[in-house]
């Protein structure tokens, strides 16, 4: 462990800890999207899919406990990643004391300069998406156990599904940039590979935002109900 | 003979590290497209020399683009606005008639301002100095090709030591963060077999250096690549990562 906290003190340490938080989190929105198509198979399979969640390796950890080992993973990773987030943006905003007049863009883009702010929009999207889905807490007409009709009368209040549409702009454009990022902090580098990283995470990114758009569109269009 | 240009400059003046600087302007009305960057402003100095006013302190010396010494942000690019170009061998014909430019030194705390558009770039000596150098016994010169090195190793080496420390990776990243420089350095003695004993030492000394120096965060933006003019790749910061990863678990060393 000792090691690992050296390694935590310099800058680069610090960015490999946003990097394989950053693994596990977009591992984890690609397959919480994907589990989620299980909603165009109907209600049965959708609730049995959460079911199945709750039931997974249940003989070891209980009803239900897969899924709060894996919740607590996953807002552990959230917070380490954020607490990064913070120390690093704080060293390279001190390490510019007088800024310049003129500033001219070449590289970075729209998705790699917002990853600060769009982060901050997604801790608080996060936020909101567990009081919604998760606890209930400000949800219409939420039942336990009910995935289905939890997101089908969750996205009926039309500014409901408007607010998850423009979350996945910040989402899309923190993974394209995240994807790519990650991949470099760790190293992951070799010249017959390199022209397919932002591909991959263009794809990543994509892949995320419209599948998870199309859930509150397909309620509101009716398509699902 | 091809015809002069009128050109409004905007340089960065400030007498010297603790007082506050601005800009100021000036008017060149007749600046020849044969020019390069620095002969345009040898002659305003020369002009403000007759007119007994303080001349502006810019860095230069080989004025071949192999020293690294020059360094202006021309309208928020450093070296402006040609690839793969110091400011030296920049020629004023990349400009037009009528352009305004503004003049800017590197901004980095950790580069402070000597004078105007001059900074004090010790620190990445002190980057050198923790590890950027190899230990042998220095007897007679050693045989070449004592060592057989591989040609795609001795290239990618090559394309790393091609960096000529000026400091423009810094100055363009939107973080100030000094991992191309480092990485250009880390990965050149970390290719070549002669550089493998200190290999993993050399990465957490050099990485503990510049995190003391005050430079920031890298975020992988790529501004550094964009605006290095010798062209050195991203791909050795992500070398370096690995080098540093792996040093900081297998080689961990205490740092003072
Ligand atoms: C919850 C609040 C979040 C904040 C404040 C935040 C902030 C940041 C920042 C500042 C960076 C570094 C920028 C860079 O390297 O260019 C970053 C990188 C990254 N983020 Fe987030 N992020 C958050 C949530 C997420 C989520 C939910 C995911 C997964 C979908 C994610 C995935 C990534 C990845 C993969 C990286 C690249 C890792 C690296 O190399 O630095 N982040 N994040
Ligand atoms: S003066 Fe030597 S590189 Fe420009």
């Amino acid at each position: 462990m000792r090691r690992v906290f050296r390694l935590y003190e310099s800058t680069i340490g610090k960015k490999i800890v946003m990097a394989v938080t950053g693994v596990l989190l977009v591992g984890f929105v690609v397959a919480h999207m994907a589990g989620n198509l299980k909603m165009y198979a109907g209600q049965e399979k959708m609730d049995h899919y959460g079911e199945f969640l709750r039931e997974f390796a249940a003989p070891v950890l209980g009803h239900g406990g897969f899924l709060w080992v894996a919740r607590a993973i996953l807002l552990l990773a959230v917070a380490a990643h954020i607490r990064s987030a913070i120390l690093l943006t704080r060293q390279s905003q001190a390490a510019r004391d007088v800024g310049y007049k003129v500033t001219t863009r070449r590289e970075s883009n729209y998705a790699s300069l917002s990853m600060r702010w769009g982060g901050v929009f997604l801790a608080a999207f996060i936020v909101l998406h567990i009081l919604h889905f998760t606890t209930g807490h400000i949800h219409p007409t939420f039942e336990h156990g009910a995935p289905y009709a939890n997101v089908v009368a969750g996205f009926t209040v039309w500014w409901t599904a408007a607010l998850y549409i423009l979350a996945m702009i910040p989402l899309g454009l923190h993974l394209y940039h995240g994807t790519w990022s990650m991949l470099q902090t760790l190293g992951a580098n070799h010249p017959r590979y390199n022209h397919l990283r932002r591909k991959i995470a263009l794809a990543v990114a994509l892949i995320v935002v419209v599948g998870n758009i199309s859930f509150p569109v397909a309620v509101l269009t009716g398509l699902i109900k | 003979m091809s015809e002069t240009m009128k050109l409004v400059l905007n340089v960065w003046r400030q007498p010297d590290a603790t007082t506050k600087g601005d800009f100021e302007r000036f008017e060149i009305p007749d600046v020849s497209p044969d020019m390069s960057f620095l002969e345009m402003l040898d002659v305003l100095n020369e002009r403000l020399t007759q007119k007994g006013q303080e001349t502006i302190a810019f860095d230069h010396d080989c004025r071949e683009g192999i020293c690294g010494t020059c360094g202006i942000v021309i309208n928020g690019v450093p070296h402006g606005p040609q690839k793969l170009t110091t400011t030296c061998q920049l020629h004023m014909r990349k400009f037009k008639d009528g352009d305004e430019l503004w003049l800017e030194p590197w901004r980095s705390t950790a580069f402070p301002v000597i004078k105007d558009l001059v900074v004090d770039r010790s620190s990445f000596d002190r980057i050198i100095q923790a590890g950027g150098f190899i230990s042998v016994g220095a007897g007679s010169a050693p045989d070449a090709n004592a060592i057989p090195i591989g040609k795609e190793v001795a290239e990618q080496a090559m394309d790393a030591a091609a960096c000529i420390g000026c400091g423009a990776c810094v100055a363009a990243c939107p973080n100030a963060s000094a991992m191309l420089f480092t990485a250009a350095k880390v990965g050149h003695l970390g290719l070549l077999p002669q550089g493998q004993p200190e290999r993993y030492e050399r990465v957490q000394k050099m990485v503990a250096t510049m995190d003391n120096e005050n430079f920031g965060a890298c975020t992988n933006h790529a501004e550094c690549e964009a605006s290095c003019p010798k062209g050195i790749s991203i791909d050795f910061i992500a070398m370096m990562n690995r080098d540093l990863l792996k040093g900081a678990v297998q080689h961990p060393i205490e740092l003072d």
